[in-house]
This record gives C-alpha cells, sequence and structure tokens, in this order.
C-alpha cells in the first residue's frame, strides 16, 4: 500500500481499534494519539512530493469494477496537497477541542470524526470519478449522524436540509460522470472513469447555444459544487447546519467539507470544460461577488455568533470563487491560499465559539459584554483570529484576499471594485460582533455567571496555540506553503485549454492504462 | 554599523516592546512598562540619527539605504520583497516618529500612572510605533499597506483602550471601519498602478512616471491616483471620510498626540509625496487632493470655533492643518506639504501633550468651560502651550508661519494652484487664529471657572520635559525650511536646508514660473493680518467682552447650531447610509434567505418526497432516500453498461 491510500484508510482502521475499545477516557485519548500520528503521517507528503512538478504524483492504481473502467485511483499534486495536510492538521484539535464538550456516546462520536476524514482525504486524492464520487457522497453520512446526534434543539430539520440541498447537486453531477465515462469509450475505446481520461476528451462547445454538451456538463458538475460551497443563492443550508452542529462538526463542515467544493471546481470543472468555464466565468464571478456583499450583510444583522460565522464563510467562500474564476495567476493561487486561510480562520472562529458556548450555553450576541476584563486571553485569541479572518496584513488572510482581489481586478475591475467593498463589511461584521461581546458594560450572561467564567484552559490554549502559530506563519511566509502548489497552478492556468495531467513516478498496474493514457505516453513520453 | 543592522534593530526595538509588554498584559506595573516601553522607540531614535548621519554623508545622488528580508510574495511576475528603505524622505519620517515617539511614550509614563493595564498600553503603543515606521520605510505599496493598516489597527486598539465605556469601543470601531473604506481605495489604486507600470515598488513606479502630464480623467494613471488618494483621505482624515478622527479623542490623550496629530494622520501626506512623480502627473487627480483639502481645513477650522472640548478643539484644527498639507500637495507642493507635516507634528503633538497635562490635573475634565485662569497653577504647561499658539497661528518666524505661508505662497503661485484655493487658505489661517486664541483664553488665562473640589497643580517633570523640548521645536523648527523669500533678508542668507534635503526625492512642478517677490511679500502680509486679526477677535471676546460671543451666537443661530453640530454628518451618515444598509440586511435575510430560497427548497423537496414514496412503500427518511438515490444511479450505470 502506498502513501495516499495509508492516509486516506488509515482513520477507517482507527475507528475499527476504537470500535473495540472498553471506556470513553481511552476513546478519547487514542483518538487523539491516533489522529496525530495521523498528520504525523501525512506530513511525510512534504518529504514525498517534488514541488518542482505538477504531474500527478503517488500515485497509486488497481482495477475495481473493470466493467466501467472504474478503477482504485488516487494521486496527488499541487492542487490536493495542502488540502490533505489541513484535514489531517485539524482533526487532533478538533478532538481535542470537543475533549469535555462531547459527553454521550463518545465512542460512535470519533468513530464518525475517522470515517468523515477518511471520505475526505479520498475526495482529495480520488483521481477516478467514480471514486471521487463515493467518498463525496460518503462524506455526508457521518457529517449527518454527527450533527444529527450531538447537534442542537433543530437538527433534524438541519440535517434534512444539509441533506437535501447536497444531494440534489450531486445526482446531476453523477450522470454527467456517466456520460463523460462513455466519451472516453466513444473517443479512446474503452470505458474509463479515469479523471485524467476526463481532461484529454474533446467535449464540443458552442458558445452561443445553451444545449451543447460542454456547457450541460459544465453546469452539471458546478451545481453540485456550487451547492457544496456553498454559492449564493444555494448558501441557505449551510447557517443552518452551522448553527445546530456541535463544535466538531461546524470546524470540520468550515474548514474541510466547503473546499471540497471548490476544490471541485479546480479538480474539475474548470479544467474539464475550460470553454464553458470561460463562458461562463462571469457568472460565476458575479455569483462570488454577490455572496461577499450578501453573506456579509446578512452576517452583519445575525443574532447568533454561529450564524455570524456561517455567513461570513458565506462570504469568505465568495471571494474564493471569484478568485479561481478570474482564471488567472493571481486569482487562482489566491483562491486557493484563501482555501486554507478560510480553514485556519473560520475553524479557529467556531471552535472559539464552541468555548464559549460550553460556558454560558449561549450564543446570543446581545447577552454577552464586557468578557475582554473577564477572560483576557480568551478575547486575545479571539482577536487574532478576528484580524485573520477580515484580512488584516501579516496574517494569513491578508495574503489570499489580496491576491484575488488583484486576480479579479485584472480579469474585470468591476467586480474587482465590488469585491473590495467586501473588505470594508468584513471588517463591520467582525468588529460589530467583537465590540458587543467583548467591550462595553458586562452583559446579562457574565452577570449570572459572575466569578464563575473561566478563562481559557491549557487543553483550550493548547487547541488554538497551533491555529495562531499558522495564521502568522501563512501571513509572513506565504511562498513556504504556495512554492509546493505553484508548477500545478501555473500549470492550470496556462493551459486550460489543453490541461493534461500526466503520473510522475507512477505505481499503477499497467493492465489498468485506457486506451487514451497509452496513446498520449506513447506520444509524448514524460513531458512533464 | 552597516546600516541593514540599524535598520533591522530600529524596526525591532519597538516590536520587541510590544511583545515584552503584550506579554506581561496582566502586570500593573506602571514603571516597568513605561520604561521599556520609552527605551524601545529611544533605542529607534538612535538608529534613526545614526541613518541620518549615515545617509547624510553619501553624495546627494546615492542616498538610499535598502535592506531586504526575504521575498513575501512572488507570484506569476508580481514580486513583493520585504524590503526597506531610508532615503531623504523616509528619513525625514522615521526621526519625526521616534523622536516624538519618544517625548510621547515619556509623557505617558505620568500619564498612564493610575491606570490599571499600563503594560497593554505600551505593548500597543510600541506595537504602534513599529507599523508607522513598516509604513515609511517599505520601499513598496504592499508593505506600506502593511502598516498602513498596521497603524489603524493600534489605533482601533488604542482609541478603544477604555473599552468598558460602549462609547470609546464604539469610537475605535467607527476608526476602523472608515479607514477601511479608505483601505478599499488604497488597493484599488495599488491593482491600478499595478495594472498600468507592472511594478508596485516605489522607486520604478517613480521612474517610469509618464513625464508628460496625462490630462484625462477617466485613464488608469488619474482613477489610480484618485484611488489612493480616497485612501489617503481615510488615514489622515479629510472630507468625506474625516468623521472618525475626532470621535477618535476618547483614546488616550498621548495616543491622540502620537497618533492622531503627528504621525499616523499624516500617512496619507507621506503616501502622495512618496508617490510624487505620478501624482504630477496626474493634475486632474492633484485637482481633485487640492479642493478636498481646501474644503476639509474650512469645514474643520469652522467647526474648531465652536466646539468646548479641549481635546475635539485640537481634533478640528488637526483635521484642518491636514487639509493644509493636501491643498500643498494638491498644487504640487510636496516639500511644502512635507516641510508642514513636521512643524505640525512639532506643535500639535505639542499641544495635544499639553491638553493632557491640562486634563490630568482637572481629573479629566475636558470642557474648556470649566477651566480658565490655569496659567497660574501649570506655568511649564500654559508656557509651552503658548509657543505652539504663536507656531500654529502663524506668528512670523514661528514654524507653522514658515511651512503654513509655503504653503499659500503656493496655492496662488504654482499653475496648479488659483486665487481661490489660497483666498481659502488664508480664510482658514483667520480662523485657526480664532480658534486657537479662543482656547488659550478659555483653557489658561481669565479668571478661574474650575470647580471648587478640583485643584489644578502642575504636571509631574516626566511630563513637563516633552512639553519643552516639543515647545522649543515648535519655535525655532522652522529655521529647518526657511522660505527663499524670507532668507534673503534675514542676516546671512540661511538657505532652506529642508527643501534642498528633499529635493531629489520630490518632483518638480512643471511650469513653475520664476517667484515673484513682491506678490509673495503681500501675501505673507495679508496672511499675517488676517491672523492677527482673527487672534485679536478671540481675545476681545473670550478676555475683553465676554457677553460678546453670546450676543453674535444668538444672532446667528441657525448658522450657529449647524456649525455646532458640525454639519450633522454624522446624523446623515447614520440616519442615511448607515442604517438604511442595516434595515435592508435585515430585509434580505428575512425576505431572500428565510422566506424565498428556503420556501423553494421545502417546495422541491415535498415534490422529491412525494416521487419518492409513490415508488416505494418504505418509511420515509432521508438516509433512505439518500440510499435510493445512490440506487438509482447504480441502476443506470449498469443499465448503461448491458445496453452498451
Amino acid at each position: 500500500m502506498g502513501l495516499l491510500s495509508l492516509i486516506v484508510f488509515l482513520p477507517l482502521l482507527f475507528a475499527v481499534i476504537i470500535a473495540l475499545m472498553p471506556s470513553d477516557k481511552t476513546v478519547r485519548l487514542s483518538s487523539l494519539v491516533f489522529a496525530t500520528l495521523h498528520f504525523v503521517i501525512s506530513l511525510g507528503l512534504l518529504f514525498k512530493f517534488d514541488s518542482s512538478s505538477a504531474a500527478i504524483q503517488l500515485a497509486e492504481q488497481i482495477p475495481w469494477i473493470p466493467e466501467i473502467g472504474v478503477t482504485y485511483f488516487v494521486g496527488i499534486d499541487g492542487l490536493s496537497l495542502w488540502l490533505v495536510i489541513l484535514s489531517t492538521f485539524l482533526t487532533p484539535l478538533i478532538i481535542l477541542g470537543s475533549w469535555e464538550s462531547i459527553t454521550k456516546r463518545v465512542k460512535f462520536f470519533h468513530l464518525n470524526l475517522f470515517l468523515l476524514q477518511t471520505a475526505m482525504l479520498g475526495s482529495f486524492l480520488a483521481l477516478d470519478a467514480i471514486l471521487f464520487y463515493v467518498f463525496f457522497e460518503l462524506s455526508l453520512v457521518p457529517m449527518y449522524f454527527i450533527v444529527g446526534i450531538w447537534g442542537g434543539a433543530r437538527r433534524i430539520y438541519a440535517t434534512m436540509k444539509f441533506f437535501i440541498f447536497t444531494m440534489a447537486g450531486s445526482v446531476l453531477m453523477l450522470l454527467g460522470i456517466i456520460y463523460l465515462i462513455f466519451q472516453v469509450d466513444a473517443q479512446g475505446g474503452a470505458l474509463s472513469a479515469n479523471v485524467l481520461d476526463f481532461y484529454r476528451l474533446n467535449i464540443p462547445f458552442i458558445a452561443n447555444d445553451f444545449l451543447n454538451p460542454q456547457t450541460l456538463l459544465f453546469f452539471a458538475f458546478a451545481i453540485a459544487f456550487a451547492i457544496k460551497v456553498p454559492m449564493f443563492p444555494v448558501h441557505t443550508w449551510l447557517p443552518d447546519a452551522h448553527v445546530e452542529a456541535p463544535t466538531a462538526g461546524s470546524v470540520v463542515l468550515a474548514a474541510v467539507m466547503l473546499k471540497m467544493g471548490t476544490y471541485g471546481f479546480l479538480r474539475f470543472v474548470i479544467p474539464m470544460f475550460p470553454d464553458a468555464a470561460a463562458h461562463w466565468a462571469w457568472l460565476f464571478m458575479l455569483l462570488g461577488v454577490v455572496g461577499i456583499i450578501y453573506g456579509a450583510l446578512v452576517a452583519m444583522v445575525q443574532p447568533d455568533m454561529k450564524k455570524l460565522v456561517a455567513y461570513s464563510s458565506v462570504s469568505h467562500m465568495g471571494y474564493v470563487i471569484i478568485g479561481l474564476f478570474a482564471l488567472n495567476a493571481y486569482g487562482v493561487t489566491g483562491g486557493v491560499y484563501q482555501m486554507l486561510n478560510h480553514g485556519i480562520s473560520t475553524g479557529g472562529l467556531f471552535l472559539l465559539v464552541g468555548m464559549i458556548y460550553d460556558r454560558t450555553h449561549s450564543r446570543e450576541i446581545v447577552k454577552y459584554g464586557g468578557l475582554a476584563k473577564i477572560l483576557p486571553i480568551y478575547t486575545i485569541l479571539f482577536f487574532i483570529i478576528t484580524f485573520s479572518s477580515i484580512a488584516v496584513p501579516m496574517t494569513n488572510g491578508f495574503v489570499g484576499e489580496f491576491l484575488i482581489l488583484l486576480g479579479t481586478f485584472q480579469a474585470n475591475p468591476v467586480y474587482g471594485i465590488f469585491a473590495a467593498t467586501g473588505v470594508v463589511f468584513g471588517a463591520v461584521y467582525m468588529l460589530w460582533m467583537c465590540k458587543k461581546i467583548f467591550f462595553g458594560t458586562e452583559g446579562e450572561l457574565m452577570n449570572q455567571t459572575k466569578g464563575v467564567l473561566k478563562d481559557l484552559s491549557l487543553r483550550e490554549i493548547v487547541v488554538m496555540a497551533p491555529l495562531v502559530v499558522m495564521v502568522f506563519w501563512m501571513g509572513l511566509f506565504p511562498d513556504h506553503f504556495l512554492n509546493w502548489s505553484k508548477p500545478s497552478l501555473d500549470y492550470l492556468v496556462n493551459n486550460r485549454e489543453n490541461y493534461e495531467l500526466t503520473l510522475k513516478d507512477a505505481n499503477q498496474n499497467s493492465q489498468t492504462k485506457t486506451a487514451l493514457i497509452v496513446e498520449k505516453d506513447e506520444e509524448e513520453g514524460e513531458t512533464l | 554599523m552597516s546600516h541593514s543592522v540599524l535598520l533591522s534593530i530600529l524596526l525591532l526595538a519597538p516590536f520587541f516592546g510590544f511583545l515584552f509588554n503584550g506579554l506581561r498584559f496582566k502586570s500593573k506595573n506602571v514603571q516597568v512598562a513605561g520604561v521599556v516601553g520609552t527605551a524601545m522607540v529611544g533605542i529607534s531614535f538612535i538608529c534613526s540619527v545614526l541613518l541620518f548621519s549615515q545617509l547624510a554623508s553619501l553624495p546627494e545622488a546615492e542616498r538610499s539605504l535598502r535592506a531586504e528580508y526575504w521575498n513575501w510574495l512572488n507570484v506569476a511576475g508580481l514580486q513583493i520583497p520585504l524590503a526597506f528603505v531610508v532615503d531623504q524622505l523616509s528619513a525625514v519620517m522615521i526621526l519625526v516618529i521616534t523622536g516624538i515617539g519618544t517625548l510621547i511614550h515619556l509623557f505617558s509614563i505620568g500619564y498612564m500612572s493610575h491606570d490599571e493595564r499600563p503594560s497593554k498600553y505600551f505593548s500597543y503603543l510600541n506595537f504602534f510605533v513599529f507599523n508607522m515606521l513598516l509604513l515609511v520605510l517599505g520601499d513598496n505599496l504592499v508593505l506600506m499597506f502593511f502598516g498602513w493598516e498596521g497603524v489603524g489597527l493600534a489605533s482601533y486598539l488604542l482609541i478603544g483602550f477604555w473599552f468598558t465605556d460602549k462609547e470609546k469601543a464604539a469610537a475605535g470601531m467607527k476608526a476602523f471601519v472608515t479607514n477601511r473604506i479608505g483601505d478599499a481605495g488604497f488597493l484599488i489604486g495599488l491593482f491600478l498602478l499595478f495594472g498600468e507600470f507592472g511594478s508596485i515598488v516605489f522607486e520604478t513606479l517613480n521612474a517610469q512616471a509618464p513625464t508628460v502630464q496625462d490630462m484625462s480623467w477617466n485613464s488608469n494613471l488619474t482613477l489610480a491616483c484618485i484611488a489612493l488618494f480616497i485612501g489617503a483621505c481615510g488615514k489622515s482624515a479629510q472630507i468625506p471620510l474625516y468623521v472618525w478622527l475626532p470621535d477618535a479623542m476618547a483614546g488616550p490623550t498621548p495616543v491622540s498626540a502620537l497618533i492622531h496629530a503627528a504621525t499616523m494622520v499624516t500617512a496619507g501626506v507621506y503616501m502622495i509625496c512618496r508617490l510624487s512623480n505620478i501624482f504630477i502627473a496626474a493634475p486632474n487627480a492633484l485637482f481633485i487632493v487640492a479642493i478636498i483639502g481646501a474644503l476639509t481645513l474650512l469645514m474643520a477650522a469652522s467647526i474648531g470655533l465652536t466646539q468646548w472640548d479641549i481635546k475635539k478643539v485640537l481634533a478640528y484644527s488637526t483635521v484642518s492643518q491636514l487639509g493644509y498639507m493636501f491643498l500643498a500637495v494638491g498644487v504640487g507642493a510636496f516639500n511644502a506639504a512635507m516641510f508642514h507635516l513636521v512643524t505640525h507634528a512639532f506643535f500639535k503633538a505639542l499641544m495635544f501633550l499639553g491638553s493632557g497635562s491640562v486634563i490630568h490635573a482637572m481629573h479629566e475634565e475636558q470642557d474648556i468651560r470649566k477651566m480658565g485662569g490655569l496659567k497660574k497653577h501649570m506655568p511649564v504647561t500654559h508656557w509651552t502651550f503658548v509657543a505652539g499658539w504663536l507656531a500654529i497661528i502663524g506668528t512670523p518666524l514661528f514654524s507653522g508661519f514658515m511651512s503654513k505661508d509655503e504653503i499659500l505662497w503656493m496655492s496662488w503661485h504654482s499653475p496648479l494652484g488659483s486665487w481661490y484655493l489660497w483666498l481659502m487658505g488664508v480664510a482658514g489661517a483667520g480662523m485657526t487664529a480664532f480658534y486657537m486664541t479662543r482656547l488659550m483664553a478659555l483653557t489658561f488665562w481669565g479668571e478661574s471657572r474650575v470647580p471648587s473640589d478640583v485643584h489644578p497643580h502642575e504636571s509631574p517633570t516626566s511630563m513637563t520635559l516633552p512639553l519643552i523640548v516639543l515647545g522649543v521645536l515648535s519655535v525655532f523648527g522652522g529655521f529647518l525650511g526657511i522660505p527663499h523669500v524670507l532668507g534673503k533678508i534675514l542676516p546671512g542668507h540661511p538657505p532652506n536646508f529642508f527643501e534642498h534635503w528633499l529635493d531629489p526625492r520630490l518632483a518638480n512642478i512643471p511650469g513653475l514660473a520664476q517667484a515673484n517677490i513682491t506678490m509673495e511679500w503681500i501675501g505673507i502680509a495679508i496672511s499675517v493680518t488676517t491672523a492677527a486679526v482673527g487672534a485679536i477677535l478671540a481675545y476681545r471676546f473670550y478676555i475683553i467682552r465676554k457677553d460678546l460671543p453670546e450676543k453674535v451666537t444668538s444672532k446667528i443661530k441657525g448658522l450657529y447650531e449647524l456649525v455646532y453640530n458640525k454639519y450633522w454628518v454624522d446624523e446623515f451618515y447614520f440616519g442615511r447610509i448607515i442604517n438604511p444598509i442595516v434595515e435592508m440586511s435585515k430585509g434580505l435575510w428575512m425576505y431572500i434567505d428565510v422566506n424565498f430560497i428556503d420556501k423553494i427548497t421545502y417546495w422541491t423537496s415535498d415534490m422529491v418526497k412525494g416521487a419518492g414514496s409513490s415508488v416505494r412503500s418504505m418509511q420515509s427518511g432521508n438516509i433512505q432516500q439518500y440510499a435510493l438515490l445512490i440506487l438509482l444511479g447504480v441502476v443506470v450505470v449498469i443499465f448503461a453498461v448491458v445496453m452498451g
């Protein structure tokens, strides 16, 4: 088994092991150890990964359903590398963050967390469309349980909404995948769900006609991912899911699962349907800009902290989308960076909101006030993450927002100017919340909990410290991270029209290679 | 020591101070916090002086010391090095920032001696100095923006320093958000310049700036300059974004002196001077700068005539004086703007610290109606304040005179200037003399109106020492840049050192005619006379005929109310812009999210559910639905395979 398969399936093994454990305490402790171990193993990628190549690396391919050309095919490149590490980085923090707040069915909770981890990592690493689809859908199941069992009062409603939205989109995508499998057959002589084959397909595109294969396929995929991101106007499932989810659910959802949507645009939509993507870029940029402003405005009037952060996610993910659809190096690079930033800052905000909720059992902003005086360490951490979220220079948030705005401005100055207003609104809703929670006279809740409200424990500081380090590391040395992805991003931007990925040091079974790959390999050899 | 080592120490000393005091934020020991905080800025000041002397020893053409640390970002042709440059322009700024900064830190030790969290205070203050140094030293627009936002952040934290007071916290937020509006403009200007010139490095931009003036309104160059000026309006409190500065007086008074008078608020002026070759090529943008500057100086000065809060008077005065600086850059007189920036830093920091000394003595009272006759209780504060007063109203040979008359003359003489800009400047000078004399009269002179339970006393040496130093600078600082017309009649014919020093870094005004000496003297005579009239009038109003203010204001009640209430601008912003946006946002949430998108979803899902239950008779539930859909998909695939 290769490193990638190990990374994908190790959490499953962990799940099996903890299923056999007797007490909650050992489950928690071993989950934490396992997740940390998993993170360390995933850092092995940085040693094996060749950052100068845009090719698919560390690929593994095994036949799965040969009748329809489906294989177990995983590989990694600059697009997926940091997303994988982001998810393994956050899991131990999530487990430690839920240490005291999850008290019922502890074992099943951690089991779901590990299952979710496998599904997410599988989605980022799968290079077979059906395999991707399976992981993509599989991720819904543990999330369904996490929200449905450990969630708030309206959890059933929220899970249902979450499910219906996501399902509705992915059905279309499945049809699209099936069509593409047959197209490979038609154009290359064999059925294949290999994404690399999909890239090579010649899909007809007619600019002025909606009903042409590429446009239809583009929308089939784009809608599925747009819901996942979520983009305006299909974002309404997100605030409800976040409000009802336990802290761990919110963090995973915001920090990693939403990225499956934006990653889908990068991996599938833009390179597979380049003409349609360029043709419809205006629509996605428009919706992205609307999302930025709309999300920020609605966030501004939220009475509930979690809902505010959820709407801020809509706004931030709007930035990612306009960055990707700017289709130039600045926008795409910024978009990819913003995906990571959002994981850190929004993940951090949800953790912090969870910490105060554990103490007061309320997320109503008006009930707070004057917290800065009572919980100084909590306040400092909250402000640092806030500054990252509103993209203050020297934090990670600035790098992403700056590049995205620059790219958008070059693609279309009008969108650039509107997107730049998000810089103002972002500051408004976050600082407004901070002002009401931390400043002023002590609020209703503070009076009720006088004397018993304690500042962050060592455990909670340990949870937040890595995030704070990342905020500044990624803000001051963006090249430490971007350098790994640059070849892949540059290649995507410059060769969108004839995007092809080759395999580097392939580990695959040559029998499963389809006609298309063999042909191309013979033609071009090791081009990358 | 090599310049890169000096530069590193210059930057890192205040950063270290920030960390040191920040990590022991709970400490109540004002001595430790204050001494460390002051020492760090003092070290920076020594570095600045050494760097300045290194720079001065170089031949004029080579006066630029650069240190590069690492490449911050490198994406597709956009290279942003983390590099800092000390040249003639930034050398002046670092001397002002660290020099005045040290004095204000020292003053703060006394001023904050009764505060509960002195460590936090000095930590923030050091953080500010660090960011201000980034702003002026950065060799490109992005690094300047680092400092630009950083000082905004420090300002936010310090304005809301006493955050348990809701209004002070709100003032901090207002400052940050208003500045952010400007920052969005700054970013847009940056993008436009990058698109036009393919660089964001100041030196490259200035070198590539077109030498022919761009007369169009909608060229990238003109738009970029206007967008950058919006950024300057935010940071330097110009119309329409000035509203945060008066509120910013909620912060501790030394903060007002350092951030909201001497340094941060001048960042916009500095930025335009830094890009002077770019701006001079866009005369239409400069015209906007000049007009906004002139309008701001008049508007703010008029409000200053009516305010009762000692800090508010000084705040509006600052807005007004910044207006003069923008008037100067707007007519291409970058040198005069920089000179006024420096002299203003001296006398305004002095007066803010002086007001701090008064407020400290008056037990936090800021209303000048409850003061009067403080001269005899606080002689040092009074006499240093007098120095600042004489400087700001433009008493000949005092620092403010030298710089302000240079601006007035250029607003007339420059081909970019005009008679009405000059007239607005002169009218502003008259009002300045009036409101400053009024402030002096009500605070220090006349009989005491101090409540009987307050016993004003002179402040300790740590507070009066900075006042004395700044007082001396306010009186003699002007001799750094003696206007040519004056130099000619002074013994020894001293040259204008300041202008000579900055000249290689600043753009020249194209088509500037030879100065007409007679005209220049007439201009000086008119502005000095106007100021004298303003001062005498105020003295008469507030010392001799104390019934007059009442009589005059009741005659022009409507106008007085309008000005006293600051032209209702805040009310307009809140009532007509902010509240409608908030209401609209609530509407968006309720009507679009909850009642539109969600309704459609429920309706659709009901249909799906209906369809589902008609196919099978299993109990309903989402997992089942989900499984069904997956199953359907698989069936389709298998079907397709079989058929295929």
